[in-house]
């Protein structure tokens, strides 16, 4: 009984030393590797991939944000955003939390509304959106018919933050944008043809327009 | 170029890409696993652990070292998690509850990553990068070396030795896992994915204001996460997070990452029994059920079934744009078919059948072709058991690899495949049957019911991923959902090493004419078949509460 309970104590001493080393080896040198590599050589990246406007950082192309009126009331939590009309409009985020265990911050957490195909919730939201974008999309000469409306305008991504659009959802802003924005709809048909992404070498993932940068693009030729 | 062409095309891209990393990759882990030079790192390690790697072990003391290391892993990610609060470089985040702790210590160890915890708001550096992305190397390297002795156990003859699982593990560790994710981790960097400590980072927006985001050392953990099927994100929304998983290139190396080990490791099998082809046969049998799978999964999700979808005009719902339908439905058959959980979309809000298929990827025990070693070891035992099948049919003892399928091994064999169906359908009947666990649903009906069941199956079959809208924060579900994990992932490595241990004391039976041919087309159509037909007998009344009756009903 001794002898076995002896054995055990020394399995587990070692079982024990190996996850220590190991740690070292792929918890402390691994990271810390990749880390000075990629900070060295991929310094934009490593750290987010940060946008500038103006002299100034207005985010990540990589992540996505909205492009609202500043509220009526900044202290009321509960007062729906209305979207600045001016600007091209993101994909709905609704997975979208705040964190709530830790509230010294206010990061952004990432997620989807994991709501199913069925559920009245979700139903109920993709025929709000796909309303709110016919009646904020009429342009002079303008309305968009429902089947113009593209799922991507109507869905949430799966992150929330997808920083991207469908090349249809940008277009069918444009005439409204050029409206807002005093401009000729050639000019921003022009703009948003300069910020559609091909999918990758022909076939990879889907076309697609980033709307951090249209939006600094447009900002430039506003000269606003 | 419609989209449906698009999905097809990366698909025929990813095959190109991990036939051409199959040889070379396979080969390479047969050589770690059969060398007998130690490299001076290796040497080093040994030494501090205190371990003669050139010991061979019989079944029970190669299982005891199993255990032993993954006991005191679990204590130890436990007790780092729960003492997070005091740590230096964990960004002001408290320690972690003691049921959520428990949960997921024991879902990285197994291998699952089942995430009850909101990554960005939870986990600090520390713990990220020193306790969850460890265990994502060596929760992996427990799970080959576990396969490399049920290959020795069918290579070697009467001595019952399996090798030594120090040696196993740390060359796992070192020799594979270790300089493939530096690759792969410098490349997502390249892509996009952030890769500092910088922590809590505050960044201006256009309108004003600004946004808050977690940095971290997120590019070398998404490496390993992918590449040792584990799926545990930094970020709650995992692969889909554009900082995870930045453009469609990462998007498709990320799917290569989780494919490569468990089907290079057929190779590895074949070279290590003598016969290349008997490797082959088990590869051709995941790569049917894999390509299958993928097939069904595009075509219901292009069809976009369900009332919110038909509405919105297509299945995006969950699902990014620079990924769409094609490169998601690749991504969601590719994570549940392994046991990485990973998710590049959601899988809750896919159609009712595009969940269901899912589903039944985990529940065929994750073996076309399966997590890392766990993939491997499961299809042996479909093998063994089609094997039997075919013997009692034509009236002659099986044997598989010149080696004789006794009572004692079926009996092995019948223990593994019941194991995790009964923790799958008992804690998913208890759940429904209590007053409270209903309360964590987010959908209600048909998918209000499949959001259990996939949790128990995701977490007994050490998936991790999840139909998400299910609060599984709760004692309940963090406890029975931790058990799961654990008794999914340990009680069939017990059996699948008493089986090498008997098979590695037999001696070879010759082949004669009445031998069943496993390396032929027959054999492999013999194993789909079982395969299909046991978990589907299996898990069929359940499914057909859940997906089913979703799918149906659209």
């Amino acid at each position: 009984m001794n002898n076995s309970l002896g054995n055990t104590a020394r399995l587990v001493g070692a079982g024990l030393r190996a996850l220590l080393v190991l740690t070292v080896v792929v918890g402390v040198l691994y990271p810390l590797a990749v880390t000075g590599f990629a900070q060295t050589v991929f310094n934009d990246k490593a750290n987010g991939s940060e946008i500038a406007s103006d002299g100034k950082v207005v985010g990540s192309e990589l992540i996505g944000q909205t492009y609202d009126l500043p509220k009526k009331d900044p202290s009321d939590a509960e007062e729906a955003a209305r979207p600045d009309l001016k600007w091209f409009q993101p994909r709905p985020s609704n997975g979208l939390g705040t964190n709530s265990v830790n509230t010294q911050y206010s990061i952004v957490l990432s997620g989807a509304t994991n709501r199913s195909a069925d559920n009245p919730e979700l139903v109920q939201w993709v025929e709000g959106a796909r309303k709110a974008v016919i009646a904020d999309n009429h342009a002079k000469g303008y309305t968009p018919a429902p089947s113009d409306v593209p799922p991507d305008a109507v869905t949430s991504s799966g992150s929330g933050l997808d920083p991207h659009i469908s090349p249809q959802y940008a277009d069918l802003q444009v005439r409204r944008v050029a409206e807002k924005n005093d401009l000729e709809v050639k000019q921003v048909n022009n703009l948003v043809e300069d910020h559609t992404d091909g999918r990758t070498l022909g076939f990879m993932g889907e076309p697609r327009v980033n709307v951090l940068q249209l939006n600094v693009a447009l900002k430039e030729l506003t000269g606003k | 170029m419609s989209p449906f062409l698009a999905g097809v095309l990366q698909l025929l891209a990813l095959v190109a890409a991990l036939a051409l990393a199959y040889r070379p990759l396979g080969d390479h882990m047969a050589g770690v696993y059969s060398s007998t030079k130690h490299l001076r790192v290796e040497k080093w390690i040994y030494k501090a652990v205190g371990a003669d790697p050139d010991i061979g072990m019989r079944w029970p003391a190669y299982l005891r070292g199993v255990l032993a290391f993954s006991a005191v892993s679990v204590l130890f990610l436990y007790l780092l998690q729960r003492l997070q609060g005091s740590l230096p470089g964990s960004l002001g985040f408290s320690s972690i509850d003691p049921d959520q702790a428990f949960n997921t210590a024991a879902s990285f160890v197994a291998n699952t990553n089942w995430q009850s915890y909101y990554g960005e708001q939870a986990m600090g550096h520390v713990v990220q990068t020193g306790g969850l992305a460890v265990q994502n190397f060596v929760s992996a390297a427990v799970g080959i070396a576990v396969a490399v002795a049920l290959i020795r156990g069918f290579a070697r003859t009467r001595n019952g030795e399996l090798g030594n699982f120090w040696a196993d593990l740390v060359r796992g560790t070192v020799r594979i896992l270790l300089p493939v994710s530096v690759i792969a981790a410098i490349v997502l960097v390249a892509c996009g994915a952030v890769q500092n400590f910088s922590g809590i980072h505050e960044v201006g927006q256009f309108t004003g204001g600004a946004q808050q985001w977690n940095g971290g050392a997120v590019a070398s953990q998404e490496a390993i996460k992918e590449l040792g099927t584990n799926g545990g994100g930094y970020f709650n929304a995992n692969s889909a997070h554009p900082f995870e998983n930045p453009s469609p290139f990462s998007n498709l190396l990320e799917i290569f990452l989780i494919l490569v080990i468990p089907l290079a490791l057929t190779r590895t099998f074949g070279r290590m029994v003598g016969s290349l082809k008997q490797g082959y046969a088990i590869l051709a049998t995941m790569a049917t059920i894999w390509l299958g799978f993928t097939t069904l999964m595009m075509w219901t999700e292009f069809h976009h079934g369900g009332p919110a979808l038909e509405l919105a005009g297509g299945a995006m719902e969950g699902k990014e744009t620079r990924f769409g339908v094609g490169g998601s439905s690749i991504f969601a058959v590719a994570t549940t078919l392994t046991s990485t959980g990973a998710v590049n979309s959601f899988h809750s809000s896919y159609t009712g059948f595009g969940g269901g298929i899912t589903m039944l990827g985990m529940q065929l025990g994750e073996i076309a072709p399966g997590g890392v070693g766990s993939g491997l070891y499961g299809m042996l035992i479909m093998a063994i058991i089609a094997v039997f099948i075919a013997g009692l049919m034509v009236g002659r003892t099986p044997e598989y690899l010149g080696k004789k399928i006794g009572t004692r091994e079926i009996k092995l064999a019948a223990c593994y495949i019941l194991i995790t169906p009964a923790l799958v359908l008992c804690f998913t009947a208890a759940s429904m049957a209590l007053p409270t666990p209903a309360d964590s649903m987010t959908n209600s009906g048909a998918h209000g019911f499949s959001e259990i069941l996939y949790a128990f199956t995701s977490g007994a079959n050490n998936n991790g991923s999840a139909f998400a809208g299910l609060n599984a924060d709760t004692q309940w579900f963090n406890t029975t959902i931790g058990l799961a994990m654990l008794l999914g992932r340990f009680l069939p490595m017990v059996f699948v090493l008493a089986l090498a241990g008997s098979f590695a004391e037999q001696r070879k039976v010759p082949a004669t004419a009445g031998t069943l041919r496993t390396e032929k087309p027959l054999f492999t159509g013999l194993l789909v078949g079982t395969i299909m037909i046991i978990a589907g007998l299996t898990y069929f009344p359940a499914l057909a509460l859940g997906p089913l009756a979703e799918g149906l009903a659209s």
